[in-house]
């Protein structure tokens, strides 16, 4: 019983602290009162449900051989310390969903977001990337594809597969879009993310020819040039020629992004993509530590308040409720479908002992809800009127000071257009009004934080810059990386068909896959940059539906695996994150798709326009009819693509259920594990 | 639990893909001795194509 003392403590703490956040009311809540709460809940969490998974659900045997040990290679099969490995598979997970869901979501308030983090990543989140963990690693640390197609038929699997290029597709334009949100006319955000590339490249010209392999030496001379470029990024943009040149309107921005990613994405790796991603990977774990330790000393209070009237929908940063849209809006943080191909893809291959997986596969995803802890905390800490000055489209509010004054302060937040001029000067912007996408939010947040513990109001500009930098910095390398991995997806998917697209000797398959691919999510970004309500409005709710749908595919091949291992008792465990997720991820696809209200619906936003197209009229913001035409083409391609999702979740459902009652027939199990001793050591 | 200045340093290089050159020789010397093996900078080479190459250039959102 001593033993259990301790946890009791912290849950009862935790509960204290949870119940601080959930009640208290007109008075500020510190901020602290959240985070206590996060990690009381999540120590608990970790301590005593991934330990029933693992033992009882899972059945861990430390003293079976994982694929690190039986294939070891010294290169992709290598047992490694479980510490290093908790670092590794972070660092793969972290990227900036986590940042920008939980800010989007805090036009609700701050608790409703921060209800869902903890319980979705208890109950759904981390149990789906232990899961996959656990699948992958009794399995030759295969990928989840491939996983599907052992346990659920070939058919199955490649339907899973074609749908994650899909979300692949839609993830890639949403994070190419919070970009462009951010960098547009902004001559020091954009200066300084552009020096990256040649730092990148001087960088990658180091580890090729001058020191190869030193890693930690260039990424601190890569830090030295990120923090220069910043510091005379300034400068740059105050300068009466260099300013405008570094200006760009978001439609430029757009095609010069396109441009980026298909050229980058054919570069040899060791040229750009893999020194900026030593930058990123290192920038990205520093400034999240620096986060904590920032918001715990200076413990601000939260001016968001709990509650806001945009529970019942008609926010002005996001259209729809809260059921189910709060749900699929806060994606990574609470549950990502996309970490269940991490899950299955290098840590599977790299874990030492099976009684590390509860560290790796619950634990680490416990610490990105941390993540989204910190930024929805960081964007309830802002002043609303602020808030909601930078993430409320153009179209409600107007682009200058006191419309956006006016408008905000009308939406019961009150603020002055010289706060609003004042804010933007010190964070060294022209404009913080209609900045939407998460990013620019957050970096406010950290600016005040940062500052506060380091430099003073003096260094607002430079924390804001640097935050800025921070984010821009890994979603290229996204951008990049993904790039590549779904144009060897695509290859994959056409190769089905036609077998010399997958032929390795020849040039062009690559490069056709790779135009494909561009083009893909380069016309989901430039439909989102020209789209009159920010484009966020319509691409993250399209992206939170694709990432959950995936969430819910890896939690039904969970449930199917255990149902074929004989463990239908303890089926719950993926069974019911996975019908929450379903009826979510369902219920949002059909509102997107179906509801009267034009805001969250696509067919009923198309109906409009296209009744105004035959009377002849123009709608704002199309200024002509070509323009109507567009955004009728617009809306039904996105009402395709949610009527795709549906159909690939549906027709997985299908394969789950007809898996599980097959199974539930056998009297054996069913579940086809790879044995130890069938792949001998390398 | 504390944690080595090492530790650390392997931390940072696996995050950024490149596993342990020492556990490649130990690997190398233990099963395969009348391989030849990478020296550093072929095998930083290596590890690098193999993780942005494309195949597991899967990060996340």
């Amino acid at each position: 019983m001593t033993r259990h003392l301790p946890w009791l403590l912290t849950a009862i703490v935790g509960a204290i602290a949870l119940w601080v956040v959930a009640v208290s009311r007109g008075e500020a809540v510190n901020a602290l009162w959240i985070v206590v709460a996060a990690v009381c809940c999540f120590l608990v969490a970790y301590r005593y449900y991934a330990l029933f998974i693992a033992r009882h659900v899972m059945r861990l045997d430390s003293m079976r051989p994982t694929p690190a040990i039986r294939r070891a290679d010294g290169l992709d099969y290598v047992a490694t310390d479980r510490t290093v490995l908790f670092g590794h598979h972070f660092a793969a997970i972290a990227g900036a969903g986590p940042l920008v869901g939980p800010v989007l979501a805090a036009q609700m308030g701050y608790l409703p977001g921060t209800l869902w983090i903890i319980v979705g990543v208890v109950l759904a989140g981390a149990v789906q990337d232990f899961m996959v963990l656990f699948i992958s690693m009794r399995r030759d640390g295969k990928s989840l594809g491939e996983l599907i197609r052992m346990e659920m038929g070939q058919a199955a699997g490649t339907i899973a597969l074609f749908g994650a290029f899909m979300i692949m597709v839609i993830i890639l334009a949403v994070l190419a879009l919070i970009v462009v949100k951010a960098l547009a006319e902004s001559p020091w955000g954009m200066f300084t993310v552009a020096a990256t590339v040649p730092l990148a490249m001087l960088m990658g010209a180091y580890t090729r020819w001058i020191r190869p392999g030193r890693i930690g030496e260039v990424s601190l001379l890569g830090l030295v040039g990120l923090l220069a470029a910043i510091v005379y990024g300034q400068a740059i943009a105050a300068s009466p020629f260099w300013g405008p040149a570094f200006t760009f309107t978001p439609v430029e921005l757009c095609w010069i992004l396109i441009v980026y990613g298909a050229v980058a994405s054919v570069l040899p790796v060791w040229l750009l993509l893999a020194p900026r991603d030593y930058l990123s990977t290192f920038l990205k774990i520093g400034a999240i530590a620096a986060l904590a330790i920032g918001i715990v000393i200076m413990a601000p209070p939260l001016q968001m308040p709990a509650l806001t009237q945009f529970v019942g929908g008609n926010g002005p940063v996001w259209a729809g409720g809260l059921f189910p849209f709060l749900f699929i809006t806060i994606a990574c943080g609470a549950v990502s479908g996309f970490h269940a191909l991490i899950s299955s893809g290098t840590t599977p291959k790299l874990i030492a002992s099976e009684a590390h997986a509860p560290l790796i596969g619950y634990g680490a995803m416990l610490m990105e809800a941390f993540v989204a802890i910190m930024a929805l905390v960081g964007a309830s800490i802002l002043d609303p009127g602020i808030y909601f000055t930078m993430n409320s489209p153009a179209a409600l509010i107007g682009t200058d000071a006191a419309s956006a004054s006016a408008a905000v302060t009308a939406m019961g937040f009150p603020i002055s257009p010289d706060l609003i001029a004042q804010t933007a000067k010190d964070v060294g912007e022209h404009t913080i009004i209609s900045r939407a996408g998460g990013a620019p939010t957050l970096a406010v947040a950290m600016a005040e934080i940062f500052s506060h513990v380091v430099g003073g109001p003096a260094m607002k500009a430079f924390w804001y810059h640097f935050a800025i930098l921070f984010e821009a910095l890994f979603i290229l390398t996204a951008v990049d990386a993904g790039t590549r991995a779904g144009r060897f997806m695509l290859q994959d998917l056409i190769g089905l068909a036609v077998p010399a697209f997958k032929d390795g000797s020849r040039q062009w398959p690559g490069f056709v896959a790779t135009a494909l691919c561009v083009a893909a999510w380069g016309f989901f970004l430039y439909q989102g940059v020209t789209d009159p309500l920010g484009g966020v409005n319509t691409l993250w709710p399209v992206f939170g539906i694709s990432n959950q749908m995936l969430a819910a595919i890896a939690l039904m091949l969970g449930t199917a695996v255990l149902f074929r291992m004989k463990r239908d008792s303890y089926a719950w465990v993926t069974m019911v994150p996975a019908g929450w997720l379903l009826v979510c991820t369902l219920s949002a696809g059909w509102l997107k798709l179906f509801s009267a209200d034009p805001k969250v619906g696509f067919l009923a936003h198309a109906n409009r326009f296209s009744e105004a197209a035959e009377a002849g009229q123009i709608l704002a913001p199309a200024k002509s009819a070509a323009d109507m035409q567009r955004i009728l083409f617009n809306d039904r391609i996105d009402a395709a693509l949610v009527t795709l999702f549906l159909a690939v979740v549906l027709s997985l459902l299908f394969f789950t259920v007809r898996t599980c009652v097959a199974a539930r027939r056998s009297a054996q199990p069913m579940a086809r594990e790879i044995p130890a001793e069938m792949v001998p050591a390398e | 639990m504390t944690i080595s200045l090492d530790t650390l340093r392997r931390m940072a290089r696996l995050m950024v893909g490149l596993p342990d050159y020492d556990a490649y020789l130990r690997h190398m010397a233990d099963r395969h001795p009348d391989r030849l093996v990478m020296d550093r900078v072929q095998f930083f080479r290596d590890r690098q194509q193999a993780r942005y190459g494309g195949k597991n250039g899967g990060r996340c959102c």
